[in-house]
């Protein structure tokens, strides 16, 4: 363990180039698709919040459900349709950054979708009777309680974008792990645990958490401001 | 407004840098043994700086790697396991496999050796024995090429390790390195290739047991994805880099990646 922070030290003040580019592909792969299962997640976890539907409930254990959808299988059935045998083989998205974004982005929109449900549910039960006071359309209901959500609703990002930056299950078969092209924190980790050098996987376990502390320290320093300037 | 130059970011984040992966560059199917044990990292700077083309390495089992080609997601595959490679071909998935480079493989055990095994050289012998003592043995159990030829060794000595899976035969269903982290933790023999093992780092009280017969011999072939089958599949560059492994100079290269001064490939491509 010792080794491992000392080796991580080291990397981070070297300045690595090859660590620099991996840093920065776990970044743009994994906030690319939290920022895609956002525009869908939440929209759909709002019109679930407030609807009142046949059928319901069974999308909504449906929903949680799918919270629980295993990595590896995402990225086999990815891996299927863009497979140059696959049905959208023809856009030769396998092993780019692009498939682990689509991978990653089927992974989480359903974790988005259903902790926002879940928010918003709570939130519209506070505000119906004031929503139907002011005759809102279902529309204007949902953006009013995703702003009046905002702050709550970061959380459920972020909560997406942990488990996108954690995974290496669907990457790893999407991506293919490529040096330079498509290799990211998780799949560099297993790399280096498959050459037995432990000492190296842990110091990039490290430096992986460290950036997750960086992602959410700065979405709580935005939510901060924002609050303060909410009550000025 | 706001709305737009999200999703134009949102596109451009998922579109750019695919630009770069087009063109000079080709996608090899291989195996954990060549990526894990360096030689890729040696080889190719090398020969990119000649060609300009750009490799792209995909480092699965064997099985995996053909699997893969076969779906026309590689240009060339390079693996090791004659049988399912010449199989390949014949199917019409590649145009024409060539013997490559060989390495061997060995039996790693801990220091110990509970079945008594250290300095034998008949594998099947030293195989028997392992089972006879119901000593831990970690097998790859995933179809790679390693794993094909543990049980063509196991099926010369005519016991079924199947029938132990689970008490003192082990399948991992993982990787090279993976394995042996598995085996080494719990103390078992793992055949190995004799490159993976020479540049794994956590080799902790385990030593090379068996080796040195020639049914342990480990050759590998390289094969260009044929275009009949996968039109998508950049001929041109393929074929410059299968030519180039089997000339004088690639197999030079081959032949020059050395760690701690042990030679981890032996080049043998049909020179005339």
């Amino acid at each position: 363990m010792g080794e491992a922070l000392g080796l991580a030290v080291g990397l981070v003040l070297s300045g690595d180039a090859d660590l620099l580019e991996i840093v920065l592909l776990s970044l743009r792969v994994s906030l690319t698709a939290t920022a895609i299962a956002c525009l869908v997640g939440l929209p759909v976890g709002a019109l679930v919040a407030i609807g009142r539907f046949r059928g319901r409930n069974a999308v909504l254990i449906l929903m949680n459900a799918l919270m629980g959808l295993p990595p590896v299988v995402v990225g086999l059935l990815v891996y299927l349709h863009l497979s140059r045998s696959g049905p959208l083989g023809f856009l030769g998205l396998l092993y780019t950054p692009t498939a682990m974004i689509i991978a990653q982005a089927i992974l989480i929109t359903p974790i988005v979708a259903a902790l926002s449900r879940q928010v918003l549910e709570d939130l519209h039960i506070e505000y119906a009777e004031q929503f139907r006071s002011l005759c809102l359309t279902r529309w204007q209901t949902v953006q009013a309680l995703l702003w009046d959500a905002r702050y709550s609703l970061l959380t459920v990002g972020l909560a997406g974008f942990g488990r996108a930056v954690a995974e290496v299950g669907a990457v790893i078969i999407v991506g293919g792990n490529i040096d330079h092209l498509t290799r990211v924190m998780t799949t560099a980790i297993a790399l280096e645990t498959s050459k037995g050098d432990l000492a190296l996987a842990l110091a990039l376990g490290i430096i992986l958490l460290v950036i997750a502390l960086g992602v959410n320290a700065a979405v709580q320093a935005v939510r901060m401001t924002a609050a303060r300037q909410a009550y000025v | 407004m706001l709305k737009r130059s999200i999703m134009a970011s949102v596109a451009v984040l998922l579109l750019g840098g695919n630009a770069w992966a087009q063109d000079q560059s080709i996608i090899v199917q291989s195996t954990t043994s060549t990526a894990n044990s360096g030689l890729f990292d040696y080889m190719l700077p090398i020969f990119q700086k000649e060609t300009g083309i750009q490799v792209n390495v995909v480092a699965v089992g064997t099985g995996q790697a053909i699997k893969n080609a076969e779906n026309c997601d590689g240009d060339v595959l390079l693996v090791h396991a004659k049988a399912a490679e010449e199989k390949f071909v014949a199917a019409g998935f590649g145009t024409k496999r060539t013997d490559l480079m060989y390495n061997d493989f060995v039996i790693v055990g801990p220091a110990a050796d509970p079945a008594g095994v250290g300095g034998m050289q008949d594998v099947q012998g030293a195989l028997a024995q392992i089972a006879e003592a119901g000593a831990l043995f970690a097998s790859r159990g995933d179809d790679s090429g390693t794993h094909k030829k543990e049980m063509a060794l196991w099926a010369d000595t005519g016991v079924d390790p199947l029938a132990a899976s689970g008490t003192w035969y082990r399948e991992t269903g993982s990787g090279m390195g993976a394995t042996l982290n598995t085996g080494i933790g719990m103390g078992a023999y793992v055949l190995t290739d004799r490159a993976t093992w020479i540049s794994f780092e956590n080799k902790q009280d385990f030593v090379i047991q068996v080796q040195g017969d020639e049914d342990l011999f480990n050759q590998y072939g390289v094969i260009p994805v044929n275009p009949a089958k996968c039109p998508a599949v950049k001929v041109d560059a393929a074929q410059t880099f299968a030519d180039w492994l089997v000339s004088a100079e690639g197999q030079e290269v081959i032949a020059g990646f050395k760690i701690a001064d042990q030679q981890l490939f032996f080049p043998n491509a049909p020179q005339n």
